[in-house]
């Protein structure tokens, strides 16, 4: 949050922690297979909560629970998706945060089946993350606590960046690429969003497999993603299956 | 047409735009088109903080690649970045005076053929949620009166991305803030899209969108949604785009 106080707070941080997150689910996962594993536990260990889940989504809507933290987290993220109603459930449908410091209060009105059920189950609070990059939805990241009470500022910005590193991860599994070892950190300039719109013309891909595409062409040409973005829309790089023998 | 007068219809058409469905990014976009209108500047653009210790471009009035990478080095060093960093207005940047202070940033901006550059805040209360960033090639730096209308349609852009909700909420900044940097990258995406369907650029394919957003009613995030999932084929735009003269 840019608060006035925040001028000595170093910039570009977000990345680099984007990157420490990736990195220690990856050292934490034995062998890459269950990177979303190991990314829930490193956010559960980091942050003031109580469980994490992960679940993934596709095109055609939520498509199951990839990963939680423990027993209550598990409960709650089946209960949405079985319900069909939840903080969750809502992230993933708007694309829009929820965050909801205080169930008690909040709940019984807005979710009242998934009330009853989380607040059994112990928990207080969630805060539902969407995961996507514009509209390529991945899937959503939900945070449980068994205690009432918003995130700060500081909690707040460590809880996006995981979004963050956990958009990567999935990204890739639900194009069918899963992350094996070093991972370019996302590029948020105009030009790769609009170049992942080409190039899913080009290759007749959807978005998450364009933007997939583009960022392995860019690892494997050891280019900046900006750089390939920006020829893409020059035209003088094109994604279309006829130019791939070529 | 007096100043004056453009001026409150300007703030009329903007107070006229928040209404129940709005769309904020299509809002932050026409608040900085106005703002190169309205204020003697060559080039605005609009940034929000994306609560991760960055600065996200949301509205941007040129479509030049080289404008986007001014704004894209603010996220490292340049006024708009120490603007949003100590809630200052920081005006009247004499690029070529101000090297030692920014050297990259000034220098990236003199080559794109800038003299002055113009940071305002985006506040609300103790925080700052963005900045707004005004070119001038030109090199004269703003009056008094052109800097208090720039500061105006930055508080506009605040109100206008914490419209009808409770201003004192965390969460619901939190969530306005996530939505409206999403929902650009839906934009930018359907602009690239767009523009490989249809065989024009990615600056025509932003006007394509916000004209049928226009004359739909619909919003501008909406439209670009329908083209990315390609339920609304880039002919459906051209005819809403039409050829007929509206008259004069």
């Amino acid at each position: 949050m840019g608060q006035l106080r925040r001028g000595t707070r170093e910039v570009g941080v977000a990345s680099r922690r984007v990157n420490e997150i990736f990195q220690a689910a990856w050292t934490g996962s034995s062998d890459g297979t269950d990177l979303p594993g190991s990314l829930a536990s490193a956010c559960v260990r980091a942050l003031p909560v109580s469980g994490v889940g992960l679940a993934l989504m596709t095109d055609e809507g939520p498509a199951g629970i990839i990963t939680a933290t423990d027993g209550a987290a598990l409960e709650l993220e089946e209960l949405q998706f079985t319900l069909g109603e939840g903080p969750c459930v809502d992230a993933s449908r708007t694309g829009r945060p929820v965050l909801q410091p205080d169930l008690a209060v909040t709940a019984p009105v807005r979710w009242p089946a998934f009330a009853g059920g989380a607040l059994e189950a112990g928990i207080r609070a969630v805060f539902a993350f969407p995961l996507r990059v514009g509209a390529i939805r991945v899937g959503v990241l939900d945070l449980y606590r068994d205690h009432a009470g918003p995130l700060s500022p500081d909690e707040l910005t460590d809880a996006l960046s995981f979004a963050d590193a956990a958009t990567l991860v999935l990204l890739h599994e639900q194009a069918g690429s899963p992350v094996r070892g070093a991972i370019p950190i996302a590029d948020d300039r105009a030009e790769v969003h609009q170049a992942t719109g080409v190039v899913s013309v080009q290759a007749s891909v959807g978005l998450a497999e364009a933007l997939v595409m583009l960022r392995a062409r860019a690892f494997a040409e050891s280019r900046p993603l900006g750089g390939l973005a920006r020829d893409v829309l020059a035209g003088t790089v094109n994604f279309g299956r006829a130019d791939d023998g070529g | 047409m007096a100043r004056e007068q453009r001026l409150a219809e300007v703030f009329v058409e903007l107070a006229d735009t928040l209404v129940e469905e709005f769309d904020v990014v299509d809002f932050l976009q026409t608040l900085t088109e106005r703002c190169v209108e309205l204020v003697d500047t060559d080039a605005a653009g609009l940034m929000l903080d994306d609560q991760r210790g960055n600065l996200q471009v949301v509205a941007y009035t040129d479509e030049s690649a080289r404008l986007l990478e001014l704004f894209e080095l603010q996220k490292e060093e340049g006024p708009c970045l120490d603007c949003f960093a100590n809630g200052q207005v920081i005006a009247n940047v004499d690029l070529a005076a101000s090297r030692s202070r920014w050297p990259v940033f000034c220098g990236a901006a003199l080559d794109v053929g800038f003299t002055f550059s113009h940071a305002l805040p985006l506040r609300l209360r103790r925080q700052v949620v963005g900045a707004l960033n005004l070119f001038t090639v030109e090199p004269r730096g703003l009056t008094e009166d052109h800097l208090a209308v720039a500061q105006g349609m930055a508080d506009v852009a605040t109100i206008g991305l914490l419209h009808e909700r409770a201003l004192r909420d965390q969460v619901v900044l939190a969530e306005q803030l996530q939505t409206a940097l999403h929902s650009r990258i839906v934009i930018e995406q359907a602009k690239g899209v767009l523009s490989a369907r249809a065989g024009i650029s990615v600056g025509e394919a932003f006007a394509r969108m916000r004209t049928h957003a226009r004359r739909t009613g619909a919003q501008l995030t909406g439209v670009a949604e329908a083209v990315v999932t390609g339920t609304l084929h880039h002919a459906g735009l051209q005819a809403a785009m039409g050829t007929r003269e509206d008259g004069a």
